[in-house]
């Protein structure tokens, strides 16, 4: 297992080099400089902001420097927000993306988890119907419609909690965010729940835990519930990598400071700086979220050992 | 039961006291983006810079409620008789946050280092009109040579290029904000840290937290301290506009920097007086592009669009009424100037389509030659909007408009190039009031021409009007320049911006004025 992981992570170092590499050249062919806007620049003092980023070398020259501060865990300044470097983003926005998506994965598991399980079980009844109807509108609904709504309906019109703003976290702030942001996560996880266990139920295992007299009860939850869990698990690596990167949307409406949205300021602002780190580090989460994933297969499935 | 109901009622009491904020005079404003930095040497001057900024730092003049210039921390100033050199006497009482009084080397330095190239300060070109200044932008003459000294603790000398009449109003802008000099001794560029900063207007900052809000509370140094009444003022950063109404309806906002301008007439008649809309002075026009090759080149194209464009029905259909219908390209409002007009506008529409026909006739365009133009915007509802009509306007006379959109930051890319379009999107808004700052973005040689209009007879009035020593004659120069321009149909101008604002009606002092910059030292929150 010790060896698994240690040659997992080996191996998560070209990845993201080649991630960082095809990132840095990317960014810097896409049209449009980082001093290019609606007040167009005197020559003299877009090369005075060039020559204080650097950006007046040649690019393998501006390639080499920036890995080589990124090797001492350096990720330079914003060219935007100049009062903050690029660490001290990312230091201030993960806790609140990270806080975020903590919450809205364990309600999209509280609720999810049991909605599926209760599909499965009821299969073809009306509750069935019902809930997995629920689930797919939770899909079709996009969160940037949910979202506004959310805010529209208990922020202004009922004024039973705020529109918006973090607050440095306090559960009123958070609770619109937090359920807009899990809606869809319900969804995936109640229909994937439902078909899992649906075709666990039908297994031989099951049949045999039946055959010996086990209480439907005892049958789902100590035979059934944790093979069934198997592809929710799986998904949850990428979901929670999605969830903590991709609550841009959310993080925009609400007006929350986490790292999502420094990433979309920083890609439109053509802050290259900012963009490269956020993509340094959140190549770096997804690669270790996957890596526990996999590692919580064995936990949860007897077939699965990584030993040699 | 009664000790229940005393129970129930300490309960309610008690948790009403909770609810009452701690700081009840706390200003709650929406600003939709966020300053690059709390050193005026390395902002951006967007409107959220100079929000930010121009509560925490005052300047040698500062801004009364309605945007009149005031004394600040210069109590009074004057010119020599060729206007080169002004003389500013600082008051005895302005003060650090740290209790160090604010002397003329604060100045100095803090223009030294807004000049600096190695500052790369990107609004330093505000400051040339200072001796030298440019050339020491460019690297071209030491820092030492700047227009700018200190004879003594309370007497600031500023030396000039040429005449400035405005040379006051540029000093209220944040640019010209002062830093502490013993601060940035000791700490450099670093002066800026919330655990040491200090500065000289009503409040200073406490806390920010990036892409959150930046919280500053009253500076009890300041020398009108005994004035201000807010506790404090929040900055929340909503860069999402109906985030920020709903956060303004919910209450959590005391004021919102803008709002959609399409949304005008729901908000109006939903939020009544807090709905503030005030001419501003910026224009948004369309640069008609000069460079050989392009159609638009033709002096009666350009004619022609002009004719053609319905200003009218494109501020009442599609922004609802909330800006001005103009053909200047210097605002109505700016002092000491009287607004000019394009010719030739001011007939029926009939009239002017059938003049526009004849002139695209006699460039040699017609239903043979049909005129293509591609017209350049940067991506958003309402640019879209208008350059869709606006091509339905040109499209009887012949015109096919191609449109091409892009984010922002290629969009204006593409304008400084020059080449990929006919007709281009644009807007200015006033860095200080006065004409030459709208007048300058068509000289040959500024980079903010992006038509690439090249007139010899505009360029030698403006050098005369800056070389101008009597303002009626400066004043005079600028018009005729203005005029010429727009004879020469050298843009389309489109319409008038206006300054939207949401702001609480339980609050006073705040006024609507024409370069739309408040200081929250004047506001009162009513309860």
């Amino acid at each position: 297992m010790l060896s698994y992981t240690l040659k997992r992570l080996a191996l998560a170092i070209p990845t993201l080099l080649i991630v960082i590499t095809i990132s840095f050249f990317l960014m810097r062919v896409a049209p449009g400089g980082p001093f290019d806007g609606e007040r167009q620049l005197p020559p003299e003092i877009e090369a005075n902001l060039k020559a204080a980023y650097h950006l007046d070398e040649p690019l393998p020259m501006q390639y080499l420097r920036y890995m080589g501060n990124l090797l001492q865990g350096d990720f330079g300044p914003s060219f935007k927000y100049k009062d903050f470097s690029v660490t001290e983003l990312i230091v201030q926005g993960f806790p609140v993306s990270l806080e975020l998506g903590f919450w809205a994965i364990l309600l999209a598991l509280a609720i999810g988890l049991p909605l599926g399980v209760i599909a499965a079980l009821k299969r073809n009844s009306s509750i069935d119907y019902l809930v997995m109807s629920i689930a797919l509108g939770g899909i079709a609904v996009p969160n940037f419609v949910i979202a506004p709504l959310l805010a529209l309906v208990f922020g202004v019109l009922l004024a039973w909690l705020p529109a918006g703003g973090w607050n440095g976290g306090a559960w009123q702030n958070m609770l619109l965010p937090v359920i807009a942001l899990s809606i869809q996560q319900i969804a995936y996880i109640a229909r994937m729940m439902r078909a899992s266990m649906i075709e666990i139920l039908s297994s031989h295992f099951i049949r045999t835990a039946r055959a010996k007299g086990l209480s439907e009860s005892e049958v789902i939850w100590r035979h059934a519930m944790r093979p069934a869990m198997l592809p929710v698990v799986s998904y949850l690596g990428p979901a929670i990598a999605g969830i903590i990167t991709g609550s841009v949307v959310i993080e925009q409406i609400f007006g929350i400071p986490g790292i999502g949205r420094y990433f979309v300021q920083g890609a439109l602002n053509r802050d290259y700086t900012l963009v490269m780190g956020t993509v340094v580090f959140y190549g770096a989460l997804i690669v270790l979220l996957n890596l526990i994933v996999d590692l919580l297969y064995s936990v949860l499935d007897p077939q699965i050992r990584y030993d040699d | 039961m009664n000790n229940i109901r005393s129970l129930a009622s300490g309960l309610v009491l008690t948790v009403s006291l909770f609810a009452t904020p701690l700081y009840a005079d706390t200003l709650n404003i929406g600003i939709y983006g966020e300053p690059s930095s709390l050193d005026a040497a390395r902002v951006n001057g967007a409107v959220y810079d100079n929000d930010v900024l121009g509560d925490l730092f005052e300047g040698l003049v500062t801004l009364a409620p309605d945007g009149r210039y005031l004394p600040g921390v210069a109590s009074e100033w004057a010119s020599s008789e060729d206007g080169l050199s002004w003389t500013f006497t600082l008051r005895d009482d302005a003060k650090w946050s740290d209790g160090q009084p604010v002397v003329a080397e604060d100045f100095v330095l803090a223009f030294r280092r807004v000049l600096n190239p190695k500052n790369a300060s990107v609004y330093a070109n505000l400051l040339y009109p200072l001796k030298n200044a440019a050339a020491i932008n460019k690297g071209e003459a030491d820092l030492s040579t700047l227009g700018v000294s200190a004879k003594d603790d309370h007497t600031l000398v500023l030396t000039l290029e040429g005449n400035t009449p405005y040379l006051p109003t540029l000093m209220a802008h944040i640019i010209a904000a002062p830093v502490p000099s013993h601060l940035v001794k000791q700490y450099g560029n670093d002066w800026t840290e919330l655990d040491h900063i200090v500065t000289n207007g009503a409040f200073m900052p406490k806390r920010w937290i990036s892409h959150d809000h930046i919280e500053t509370v009253k500076n009890p140094y300041f020398h009108d301290a005994d004035k201000v009444t807010l506790d404090g003022v929040n900055y929340y950063l909503t860069e999402d506009l109906s985030t920020g109404l709903s956060r303004f309806r919910a209450g959590e906002l005391d004021v919102m920097r803008d709002f959609d301008a399409q949304r005008y007439p729901w908000l109006k008649d939903h939020l009544g007086d807090a709905v503030h809309l005030h001419n501003q002075l910026a224009t948004y026009y369309y640069a008609l592009n000069q460079r050989e090759g392009h159609p638009t080149a033709d002096k009666r194209v350009r004619e022609a669009l002009n004719l053609a464009l319905r200003r009218d029905v494109i501020v009442d259909k599609i922004l609802q009424g909330a800006v001005a219908p103009t053909n200047a390209l210097v605002p109505t409002g700016t002092s000491h100037y009287e607004a000019q007009t394009m010719p030739g506008l001011d007939t029926t529409v009939e009239e002017r389509m059938k003049k526009a026909r004849e002139l695209l006739k006699e460039a040699g365009y017609g239903p043979d030659h049909p005129l293509t133009l591609k017209l350049r915007y940067n991506t958003r509802d309402d640019h879209r909007r208008i350059a869709v009509a606006a091509a339905a306007m040109w499209k009887p006379l012949g015109i096919n408009i191609e449109q091409v959109n892009a984010e922002a930051n290629v969009h204006y890319a593409e304008m400084a190039r020059g080449n990929d379009f006919d007709i281009g999107r644009a807007s200015w808004v006033a860095d200080f009031d006065d004409a030459s700052n709208f007048l300058g973005i068509l000289q040959s040689d500024n980079v903010k021409n992006y038509g690439g209009y090249h007139s010899e007879a505009f360029d030698r009035l403006m050098a005369e009007a800056s070389a101008a020593t009597h303002d009626g004659q400066r004043q005079q120069l600028l018009e005729q320049a203005e005029q010429q321009a727009l004879g020469d149909y050298a843009l389309a101008p489109v319409y008038s911006d206006a300054a939207r604002n949401l702001v609480n009606p339980g609050l006073s002092g705040w006024e609507d004025n024409a370069i739309n910059r408040h200081l929250s030292r004047w506001v009162t929150l009513l309860h």
